[in-house]
C-alpha cells in the first residue's frame, strides 16, 4: 500500500512546516485586508495522520462546522479544506454582510455564504502561490464548494479521493485568531497519494 | 451494556445488550446487519465501492465488496445465521455540489449500489434504508433488536 507519508523524516515535515508558514502569512494578511482588521495565523501543525484521528483535530467526526473545499489542479493534486465552527464562521464574515446574516445561529444566509466562499478563495489562493513559488510547479485551485455539517462526513470526501492507495493523510493546518479573539478554524492540506513524492522532491526532501 | 465504535473503514460486531455506533457518515454508507433470532449486529463503515485488484486484509472494511462478506464471517462465527440476517443502510450522501460533477462527487449513490449489489449476492434482504441526501449521519445500531438510530446535523434523530 502506498503510505510512503509514514516514513516522512522529522526533516521534511519541518519544510513543509516552514511553506505553510508563508502560505499562511499570505493569507493572514489577504484576509486582514478583506475583513479590515487584523488577522494573526499561527504556526501551522504539519502531521501524517491516521483517517479516524482527522477530524479529532476539529473536535470530533459530529462536530458541526462550516466545510469550504476545494480541489487542487496541476502539478501537486490536492485537497484544501478550510473548517470553521459555526459560531467562529458567523463572527468571521459579521463585518462583511452586515444586515444580510441569519438571525439564527446555525443557520447561514445566502451573503454569509458567499462571503465564507470568498475567504475560502482567498486563504487558498494565498497559500498555493507560496507553495507555488517554493516548488516551481503549476498549482490552481477549483472554485470552493461549501456545506454546513458533521465534520467528518465533510472531510471523508477528501479521505475518499485517498482512499484506495492509503490509510493516513499529510495534513498541514493551521488555526487563526482576529484580533484578541480565536476564531476557531483550520486549514488544511491534503495532497493526493501521487502527490506526496512530486511535492517533497520539488522541495528537496527526500522521501526515506 | 457497552457502545462499541466503529470507526471509518472499520467494521465489528456486538451481541445484545451491547451496541455499534460509527459517526460522521457522508458520503461513507453505514452497514447495519442484524440476525433477530441471535441477537447479534455487525457494522460496517464502508468508503469505496469495489476494490479493484483485491483488498489485503487489513483494507477489506474500506470496501462494500469486500466489508459485507467479512462481518457475515464474523457474525456467523458468533452464532448468527445469514438466512435470517436482515440489512439496514445510512449514508451515501453527496456532501458537496460542484459545477461539472466529477466522479468524486457521486461517490456516495456509487458506494450505495455497491453496498446493495453486495447483499444482494448474499440474498440479505433490506428492511431499511436512509440514503442519499446531502447530509452526515451518526448511526447506532442495537444489537438487543436491531433498530437503527439516525441523527442528522440539521433533522434531528429517528430510528429504522
Amino acid at each position: 500500500m502506498n503510505d510512503e507519508i509514514r516514513n516522512l523524516g522529522e526533516f521534511g515535515l519541518s519544510v513543509l512546516r516552514e511553506v505553510g508558514n508563508i502560505g499562511a502569512g499570505h493569507a493572514a494578511t489577504a484576509l486582514s485586508q478583506l475583513l479590515h482588521s487584523e488577522i494573526q495565523m499561527n504556526v501551522p501543525r504539519v502531521a501524517v495522520v491516521s483517517f479516524d484521528e482527522i477530524s479529532d483535530v476539529v473536535g470530533g467526526s459530529e462536530q458541526l462546522v462550516i466545510g469550504i473545499f476545494l480541489r487542487v489542479e496541476g502539478e501537486i493534486p490536492s485537497s484544501i479544506f478550510f473548517l470553521l465552527e459555526t459560531e467562529s464562521a458567523k463572527r468571521l464574515v459579521a463585518g462583511l454582510v452586515g444586515d444580510f446574516a441569519s438571525s439564527e445561529a446555525e443557520e447561514f444566509s445566502e451573503m454569509e455564504i458567499s462571503a465564507l466562499q470568498e475567504i475560502g478563495n482567498i486563504l487558498a489562493g494565498s497559500y498555493l502561490s507560496s507553495l507555488a513559488d517554493f516548488t516551481k510547479k503549476e498549482l490552481s485551485p477549483t472554485p470552493p464548494a461549501i456545506a454546513v455539517d458533521m465534520a467528518g462526513a465533510i472531510l471523508s470526501i477528501g479521505l475518499i479521493q485517498l482512499g484506495p492507495a492509503a490509510d493516513y493523510a499529510l495534513v498541514v493546518d493551521t488555526e487563526f485568531l482576529q484580533g484578541e479573539r480565536e476564531i476557531k478554524g483550520h486549514f488544511f492540506l491534503l495532497p493526493d497519494p501521487g502527490s506526496v513524492q512530486i511535492l517533497f522532491e520539488s522541495l528537496g526532501v527526500e522521501l526515506g | 451494556m457497552n457502545v462499541i465504535r466503529v470507526g471509518m473503514a472499520d467494521l465489528n460486531i456486538a451481541a445484545a445488550p451491547d451496541s455499534l455506533r460509527t459517526t460522521g457518515l457522508g458520503s461513507c454508507v453505514g452497514i447495519a446487519l442484524f440476525d433477530p433470532h441471535a441477537k447479534v449486529a455487525g457494522l460496517a463503515h464502508i468508503m469505496l465501492p469495489t476494490s479493484a485488484n483485491g483488498a489485503a486484509e487489513q483494507n477489506r472494511p474500506k470496501y462494500a465488496n469486500t466489508a459485507v462478506p467479512m462481518l457475515l464471517e464474523m457474525m456467523a462465527q458468533r452464532g448468527a445465521e445469514r438466512r435470517r440476517i436482515i440489512a439496514k443502510l445510512a449514508g451515501g450522501a453527496q456532501m458537496f455540489t460542484f459545477a461539472g460533477q466529477s466522479d468524486l462527487m457521486r461517490i456516495g449513490p456509487r458506494n450505495v449500489e455497491a453496498v446493495k449489489e453486495a447483499l444482494a449476492l448474499f440474498t440479505i434482504p433490506i428492511k431499511a434504508e436512509d440514503t442519499g441526501g446531502n447530509c452526515g449521519r451518526t448511526i447506532e445500531l442495537s444489537g438487543q433488536d436491531g433498530s437503527l438510530l439516525v441523527r442528522t446535523a440539521k433533522q434531528g434523530v429517528m430510528t429504522l
